[in-house]
């Protein structure tokens, strides 16, 4: 019996010890709703420099919150400027970054869904009244810069009271962009960024929210203090015209 | 499919064996055969990982261990990184959470064995280590194998705890289950499919090798 144990753990050992970022690329933390986009721009940013990065993607309040307790990450794109001054703040970044993007806020609706999407929310007011909304799915407030803006945007309106019984809240943009967009919600207010990807846009409609109504989503990136050359470099590739181009056509607008 | 991924996965299950097994044999016997006072308090500390919700440990292990407190920069400055958002630290999480089913699996077998098992040997003269290395543990040990299925098998489903305290970092604390997460956060359904049923299959057989292995060690209550 010890002797097969003995070669289980030789077994397991073949398979190499998880280790300590030796040889791995360092790892940058971005905002959920740049999960298309800047995977996109990493591809390019590897092809063009030779170098890659690791991306994780998340809620910015989730991942402020993580790089504050001390997770390895090199810099962090964020969905909004709040999260990452936050970071600034607390002395973690080499400086307080610059704005990369804007972004905006999309209503969708799932295939079969009866929300009819406009960009005065009007359908989604009709429908509500009518006791159709069974679920909407918006971002959780707290964490997500895209939730913060979907209340605003559905306070704008004067839906936030009525609606909020029946919301769903997703950790980050993408899981609510998940649930909006797998029936699981009659609709949810997502980033327009995750609705423009083909694959999903082919999953319902959806209708681009004016920017007046809700404050701007005006998403910053910082450079953390342990930044390491290669990722400097991705932080100067972020503002080039590559990078800027991927952006604009996944949906961002440009930081003026 | 996330061979990474697949890989801690199964390192944290080996590793977490390997921590709490001499633990859990040494301190499972203790209380079996052992009365003391504050037993029922001691027992009761066992078990608690087993109805402490994960994220009431990812809270406690990240306040505790985290950047922004005097422990957790005592330790960044003796390991060189903080405890949490390394597999390390997903090591100490996982080790903690999975205290009860080791402990209690071999507190169970040597509980299991007749004290009058133990007077005879000791009648007969066998000193204590031998007691137990020739008489108590081959009696314990389909529990101790119990115990380390239990354990590892709970390792790879570990979620809630993995997520909070390691941080779905590729390459170091992103484990397979974790790994099923952050695929379906990527619209990557495929992908997350794949490795969640590679996940269903491993516990399958796991729990399968399990069974057969105690009918083997012990065909009377097979």
């Amino acid at each position: 019996m010890w002797r097969r144990s003995v070669i289980g753990l030789l077994v397991v050992s073949a398979l190499g010890l998880p280790g300590r970022a030796t040889q791995r690329p360092p790892t940058i933390a971005a905002a959920a709703n740049l999960q298309f986009a800047l995977t996109e721009v990493a591809k390019h940013f590897e092809r063009d420099r030779g170098a890659r990065v690791e991306i994780v993607f998340g809620a910015s309040g989730t991942l402020t919150r993580q790089i504050r307790d001390g997770a390895p990450f090199e810099m962090f794109l964020a969905a909004d400027e709040e999260f990452p001054g936050q970071l600034t703040a607390a002395g973690l970044t080499r400086d307080a970054g610059a704005v990369y993007a804007i972004g905006r806020l999309a209503l969708f609706a799932p295939t079969g869904s009866p929300l009819v999407v406009d960009e005065r929310l009007e359908g989604l007011s009709r429908l509500l009244n009518a006791g159709g909304v069974t679920r909407f799915a918006i971002a959780n407030p707290d964490v997500a810069p895209y939730g913060r803006a979907a209340e605003a945007a559905l306070r704008t309106r004067g839906l936030w009271d009525a609606i909020r019984p029946r919301l769903v809240l997703g950790d980050s943009i993408a899981q609510a962009t998940q649930f909006a967009t797998t029936g699981n919600a009659v609709g949810g207010l997502i980033a327009y960024s995750l609705v423009k990807e083909p694959a999903l846009a082919d999953k319902g409609t959806y209708a681009l929210i004016p920017q007046t109504d809700h404050p701007p989503l005006r998403q910053r990136m910082v450079l953390l203090k342990t930044a390491t050359p290669v990722v400097e470099q991705f932080y100067s590739y972020m503002q080039g015209a590559a990078a800027r181009a991927i952006l604009i056509k996944s949906g961002y607008e440009a930081p003026q | 499919m996330d061979w990474p991924a697949l890989r801690i996965s199964l390192w944290l299950g080996a590793g977490t064996i390997a921590i709490l097994l001499p633990l859990g044999v040494w301190f499972g016997r203790l209380l079996a055969v052992r009365e003391f006072r504050g037993k029922l308090l001691v027992e009761a500390l066992v078990t608690v990982p087993l109805v402490l919700p994960p994220t009431v440990l990812g809270f406690y292990l990240l306040v505790t261990f985290g950047a922004r407190s005097p422990i957790g920069q005592a330790f960044q400055a003796l390991i060189g990184h903080p405890l949490p958002f390394s597999f390390e630290g997903l090591l100490v999480a996982s080790a903690i959470a999975n205290i009860p089913f080791v402990v209690q699996p071999i507190q169970r077998a040597f509980e299991a064995i007749p004290s009058d098992v133990r007077d005879a040997a000791a009648c007969c003269g066998l000193t204590p280590w031998h007691q137990f290395r020739r008489i108590e543990l081959p009696l314990a040990w389909p529990g101790v194998l119990t115990a380390s299925i239990l354990t590892f098998a709970h390792t790879l489903g570990e979620f809630g705890v993995v997520l909070m305290v390691g941080g779905n970092l590729p390459g170091q604390t992103r484990t397979l289950s974790v790994a099923i997460y952050d695929r379906m956060q990527a619209f990557d359904d495929r992908s997350a499919g794949i490795m969640a049923a590679t996940l269903l299959a491993i516990s399958v057989a796991t729990l399968m090798i399990t069974t057969a292995l105690s009918r083997r060690v012990n065909p009377s209550r097979g």
